[in-house]
């Protein structure tokens, strides 16, 4: 017990450093270790490198210096609530802790304490519903979305009709796998296709067994929920079972360079969704090499520069960014509060113009959020791995998900929430 | 020194076989629960319940419930785990099912639903020991996520696999949701944590414990002055499961609010408790909680003092933290095989001949 307590003692003293209030405060929850790092650290690095553009190129946003305080979750959600209470005082403005589990714990939290949760294609789908969901975004694309334009996709190659087909799902045996089953088996009911489960437990280094089954049940088409580790090593696997990798399709978050990588050669051929484009034809790049990289501000070791989860960090910051530039404008002040930025957030739009504005012309969607839509149109891309020139190709134009058959899942889905909770529906 | 007997004498066998025999532990014992109840609670914000007392206490529980277990009947479990998932969705299922009834009622539910199912697994116990009880109570830790992932009704059908606590209070206030004051999470589960440890000390000292500890100690030899090994090994397993089980209720409700079972409940919780009762010390209720403070307050400090002092990298942090934590666990079991709280024992008799040491 002495111990105990000598050890909270020195810990208070260490708790007491409180940052300066002026600035704009962004916590980064991310993670560099575990299993899940390969995917957590090129998301950070262009997460914190934008902000670091912001504040070397135009001296903040709004003359306001944005300030990251990263905390490492190694994607445990006990960690991460450390980390959500260890950075919530002091101003902190936003979340986007890049993982569903600690999302589901942080909605009811940062509702309780009005603070914003911006989470992009991934956290809870039915965040969408802003009647439901006040404090949360997830624009521009969600799960629903990415499994609906997946379907849509093997619809376009298959001339319209799956019937007799056969899907299978392998997916993380989490919070995060599990979303995508719902709208795949609403949309096999309505196609026709027959739709196979394989789960793959945390962290997904063994798989054997998943592909020995996929192999005898002989799927057309695989999709794939992974993350981290799980995403290599489910490729390999498909490598060595000579499974068709132009059939196998992996969601937003199991595409990228890292995943594809390892396999070598034989991922040749490998698909992905993708919620924005890909590769460093964008004159965004040039500022960050000139007032980032070469300036030696670079976040972690630099060397994630122009990856597909780098591109995807720096746009999550990038729609942060903008909704504070709107939450400034729309309370003339340039110092915000949370508050503030949820409405930000709210009234927030990003046309093709701005975006080519802000150097990434064509990058992704153009999206307008209204009080009742925090989800965004949820179009997605489908890219394919060239393993010989090392890229990513994109294969198709923004793709539209099925709205007939998410909407109505949502509003289920959002309205078992709202009642659970007892919250009244909001923008009536 | 104020460590000392002289002059504390007893006249009545009730005064001899107290819990602190000496005057100085009492009193030392008695202003700790005085500073937990009375002061600690005024002072607690969002950061400090959340991140440091909440998960100690809650730990504690579990620590003190596999002790009962391992260190005092003898029964290497590695379904902690496994078991805490029982009591969180059991309180789960609870809760959701009957949102009147106050939470307390769902916590205590829920730990004699998880002791039910520990009988249940601990049944091998009779006839499997040391390492293969192990490797069976194993295969209940794999049971018991697999099934609370593939079946629905344990989750209540929600799109992820998820569960998330609804609020409930105690008296009016709110205990579990996103709106429950810092004080109140804690007050509740040090409220439980008291209950447990006064119970969980009093059984291991009573005829009870010496049933399990005289299993422990050699089982052939307890059955031949008659201790039913029956009665001894599933009484352990039932009451380990029912703090376990409550441990779990608390960690899903109080603590993180939502959980998925293989990332909350996963072979790493069952290792986490384990390494907590090997540290602290095996059969010692002051080792569960010196224990669970070594290894949920460490990290957090390690971490508030690597990044918010010295201003280390993140990842560079953790990695070094994960380093330091596991030298200290090599460093503390060469010195003291048998944990901290044998650490303390020693300092205790030295202090006690100070300053004629022997």
């Amino acid at each position: 017990m002495k111990k105990t307590l000598a050890a909270l003692a020195a810990a208070t003293m260490l708790m007491t450093s409180v940052p300066a209030s002026a600035d704009l405060i962004v916590p980064n929850l991310s993670y560099r270790t575990g299993p899940y790092a390969p995917g957590g650290i090129p998301y950070a690095d262009g997460f914190n490198d934008y902000f670091t553009l912001l504040n070397e190129r135009d001296g903040g946003i709004g003359g306001e210096k944005v300030v990251i305080r990263e905390c490492e979750t190694a994607y445990n959600t006990e960690k991460g609530v450390e980390c959500y209470e260890a950075t919530k005082g002091g101003g902190a403005l936003v979340y986007n802790p890049l993982s569903t589990g600690i999302t589901y714990q942080l909605i009811p939290k940062s509702a309780a304490d009005g603070i914003p949760l911006y989470t992009p294609g991934y956290g809870r789908t039915s965040a969408a519903n802003g009647k439901v969901f006040e404090w949360v975004f997830n624009y521009p694309a969600n799960y629903w979305d990415a499994a609906s334009v997946a379907i849509r996709y093997l619809l376009e190659e298959n001339g319209g009709d799956l019937s007799g087909k056969k899907v299978a799902l392998l997916y993380h045996n989490s919070a995060y796998g599990k979303e995508p089953i719902r709208t795949l088996t609403e949309l096999s009911k309505k196609h026709g296709y027959e739709l196979l489960e394989i789960p793959v437990d945390h962290p997904g280094q063994e798989q054997k067994s998943q592909w020995l089954q996929i192999r005898r049940e002989k799927p057309d088409y695989v999709l794939m929920w992974g993350w981290g580790v799980m995403n290599a090593v489910a490729i390999q696997e498909a490598a060595n079972i000579n499974y068709p990798m132009e059939n196998f399709i992996g969601a937003w978050w199991s595409g990228a360079e890292i995943d594809v990588a390892p396999v070598g050669m034989q991922a040749n051929g490998y698909k992905s969704l993708a919620m924005h484009g890909t590769g460093m034809d964008y004159p965004v790049y040039d500022d960050l090499k000139k007032y980032v990289i070469d300036a030696g501000k670079a976040s972690g070791a630099g060397d994630q520069f122009g990856s597909v989860l780098y591109s995807r960090g720096m746009y999550a910051a990038l729609v942060i960014s903008e909704a504070i530039r709107k939450a400034q404008e729309m309370t003339g002040k340039s110092s915000i509060t949370a508050a503030d930025l949820r409405n930000g957030f709210e009234e927030l739009e990003i046309t093709e113009a701005r975006m080519e504005e802000l150097g990434l012309p064509k990058f992704g969607q153009p999206f307008k959020a209204t009080c009742a839509d925090h989800g965004g149109p949820g179009a997605a891309l489908i890219q394919q791995w060239d393993a010989s020139a090392k890229k990513w190709n994109l294969l198709t134009d923004f793709i539209a998900p099925d709205d007939e058959v998410l909407v109505p899942l949502v509003l289920e889905d959002s309205q078992a929430f709202a009642k659970e909770n007892n919250i009244t529906e909001r923008c009536n | 020194m104020l460590y000392r007997e002289a002059g504390d004498f007893k006249t009545s066998y009730v005064a001899d076989s107290q819990t602190f025999p000496i005057k100085f532990d009492r009193i030392r014992y008695y202003i700790i629960v005085a500073i937990a109840f009375g002061v600690v609670p005024f002072f607690i914000n969002d950061y400090w319940a959340n991140a440091v007392f909440v998960p100690f206490l809650i730990y504690a529980i579990a620590a003190i419930g596999l002790n009962i277990l391992t260190g005092y009947c003898g029964q290497v479990s590695l379904g902690t785990g496994g078991f805490m998932a029982v009591g969180a969705y059991a309180c789960y299922k609870l809760m959701t099912g009957m949102p009147d009834v106050p939470i307390i009622v769902h916590v205590i539910l829920a730990g004699f639903i998880t002791a039910g199912v520990g009988v249940l697994f601990g049944l091998p116990s009779l006839r499997i020991k040391g390492f293969y009880l192990a490797v069976a109570t194993l295969a209940a830790q794999f049971f018991l996520v697999w099934l609370f992932n593939k079946v629905p009704w344990f989750y209540n059908y929600s799109a992820s696999g998820q569960i998330t606590a609804p609020e409930r209070t105690l008296f009016g206030i709110a205990v579990t949701g996103a709106n429950t004051p810092a004080w109140a999470k804690y007050l509740f589960c040090l409220v439980i944590l008291f209950a447990l440890a006064w119970l969980a000390r009093n059984l291991t000292r009573g005829s009870v414990g010496r049933r399990w500890m005289a299993i422990r100690d050699m089982d052939i030899a307890a059955e031949i002055i008659g201790v039913n090994p029956l009665s001894a090994k599933l009484s352990a397993f039932a009451v380990s499961s029912f703090y376990i089980g409550i441990a779990g209720a608390l960690f899903f409700s109080v603590y993180l609010g939502a959980v998925e079972v293989g990332e909350a409940f996963g072979i790493q919780k069952s290792f986490l408790v384990l390494f907590m009762i090997i540290i602290g010390g095996l059969g010692s209720i002051f080792g569960s909680f010196a224990g669970a403070a070594f290894l949920v307050l460490l990290p957090v400090f390690l971490k508030n003092f690597l990044v918010g002092q010295l201003g280390w990298a993140t990842d560079l942090a953790a990695h070094i933290e994960l380093m330091i934590v596991g030298g200290l666990i090599i460093f503390f079991l060469i010195v003291e095989p048998h944990g901290l709280n044998q650490l303390w024992r020693v300092a205790k008799e030295k202090l006690r001949l100070w300053p004629f040491p022997h």
